[in-house]
């Protein structure tokens, strides 16, 4: 059996900025990915925070397969006929460096396993892990399938079904209400036609988030993306809240009825779908981070359980990459020990307690139990179109006082015991 | 657009062997046929004997079907190396 330092188990983010942080470490290491290149099996809504992975990470931005920094937040609540829109823009999101880019995984992937394979490790593309090769305990190598490969560390960066954590016996089962499905077109769109729909400057983005019937009850929303020459846009839903859904229905209908609503139709119009893809998200927090740490093996980014829904923001890309990072850390001092027991590799779990990736899902582990709440998805968006709408609307009885129709929109809607209770849960977030 | 034609859009490298593999004596005991509503591709239908199939050549590899079948009925793997869907976009 050959033998080497460090697997690294799935070539997404998560495992190729591990093999990035251990490029120069004069260890041999491998990165084994299961599509024909990375990025191959990878799907994102999707938009990348590079604020916080800068520190970690600082010399991949400026030549990077970014699609457009995000200058400008839309939140849309879609009542049944009507919808209300909230537009952010900040002089912030336009000023270098930028916070945040739109991001299609194909292509940045790709770019990242040939960068690290310049450093000198192997990418190894059409190579699955199929099993874990184990003496007692401790993990010693991986099983493809057609050969065996020892090693002194074994990184599971494969992704949020991770079956070699499930191996590892780090990882319970899945179940349903720990897990969002996320699933999207890319549309090809001129970026002319994109900058003047959204009103974008030249390489400037556009992420809009929308809540409401579009999920028909189910726990959820919808987003769009704008890329250089291309949307992502798509609907995540909560498995739970679609397997309790009354009455039944196809959710892949769901965004086919989306495109249909003239809020969406008019960005969309003239657009080729190019792509139709779909992946799981983490919803469970912390609730179900499994032990991330063993005998000879790491657990990194999705297979960690490492994703946080906030309700506005969605984060789980660069949590993969900085895990990923700190992994290899770990990895270098046990190298240095010549110690790759679980108590060493512990260093890991330490550096991402001290990181702003653990700190973060602590202080929002209380979001999952408020997103379970059905008039979050209905209700409010639903109450606060209609309240809009009504004051807009002119016809041929006099209309209502202004603050007159407010008030009583309000008193009708939002000033009952449940909303009430609701605002008190929604502190938490 | 039908999904069968957003599914003609993707790169599929399809192997011969399935790898997804249902419990029919589970399905046959299942009213409320959870995989049907939740795959995104639509691959899951009911035959006219009433037994529970899935179309594998389409799998987008999300995974959604083994967490939705709280019952345990889908055993679902990764297609073989270098089979499967490949995403151009992402």
């Amino acid at each position: 059996m050959d033998k080497v330092d460090v697997i690294i188990a799935g070539g997404g983010l998560a495992g190729l900025s591990c093999a990035y942080e251990l490029a120069d470490s004069g260890m041999t290491v491998i990165v084994l990915e299961r599509g024909d290149f990375s990025g191959s099996k990878n799907v994102t809504g999707g938009r990348i925070y590079v604020g916080p992975i800068r520190n970690y990470l600082p010399d991949l931005w400026k030549e990077a397969p970014l699609e457009r920094h995000v200058t400008k937040e839309f939140i849309t609540l879609l009542g049944e006929m009507n919808s209300t829109t909230l537009e952010l823009y900040s002089d912030r999101f336009n000023r270098q460096p930028y916070p945040s880019y739109t991001i299609l995984r194909a292509k940045f992937d790709r770019w990242l396993a040939d960068l690290v394979s310049e450093k000198g490790v192997f990418v190894i593309p059409q190579k699955n892990v199929n099993d874990l090769i184990k003496d007692g305990e401790k993990i010693i190598g991986v099983k493809t399938e057609d050969e065996e490969i020892g090693s002194n560390c074994v990184v599971a960066s494969d992704g949020i079904l991770s079956f070699l954590a499930e191996k590892a016996g780090l990882r319970k089962p899945f179940q349903p209400q720990h897990f969002a499905l996320g699933f999207k077109e890319v549309i090809a769109l001129d970026s002319k036609a994109i900058e003047d729909r959204f009103r974008l400057g030249e390489n400037e983005g556009a992420a809009q988030l929308f809540v409401g019937s579009l999920t028909r009850g189910v726990m959820g929303g919808g987003f769009l993306y704008t890329n250089q020459d291309s949307l992502s846009l798509g609907i995540v839903v909560g498995i739970e809240s679609l397997n309790q859904r009354e009455p039944r229905e196809e959710v892949y209908k769901f965004l086919d009825e989306f495109k249909e609503r003239p809020e969406i139709k008019n960005l969309i119009r003239g657009g080729e779908v190019v792509e139709y893809s779909a992946h799981l998200i983490s919803e469970g927090g912390l609730h179900i981070k499994p032990k991330i740490y063993g005998d000879g093996i790491l657990v990194t980014g999705d297979a960690a359980g490492l994703g946080l829904n906030m309700l506005v923001t969605v984060r789980g890309m660069e949590y993969a990459m900085v895990s990923g990072v700190l992994a290899g850390r770990a990895i270098k001092r046990a190298k240095e020990k010549n110690d790759f027991s679980a108590s060493s590799l512990a260093y890991y779990e330490k550096l991402l307690n001290e990181s702003f990736i653990i700190k973060e899902m602590n202080h929002f582990k209380n979001t999952l139990s408020i997103l379970k709440n059905k008039r979050l998805f209905s209700k409010y968006p639903q109450a606060i179109s209609n309240l809009f709408e009504k004051v807009m609307r002119v016809e041929e009885n006099p209309k209502e006082s202004l603050y007159k129709a407010i008030s009583q929109g309000l008193r009708k809607e939002f000033f009952n015991l449940e909303t009430f209770k609701d605002w008190l849960q929604f502190r938490k977030i | 657009m039908k999904i069968t034609e957003k599914l003609a859009l993707d790169a599929f490298k399809n192997d011969k062997e399935t790898h997804i593999i249902l419990d029919q004596k589970i399905c046959h005991t299942c009213k409320e046929r959870f995989c049907i509503y939740a795959c995104p591709a639509n691959l899951y239908a009911l035959t006219e004997k009433e037994e529970m199939t899935v179309e594998f050549a389409g799998c987008l590899e999300c995974g959604t079907c083994m967490t939705a079948c709280v019952y345990g009925s889908v055993k679902w793997k990764y297609p073989k190396s270098g089979f499967g869907v490949q995403y151009r976009f992402g």
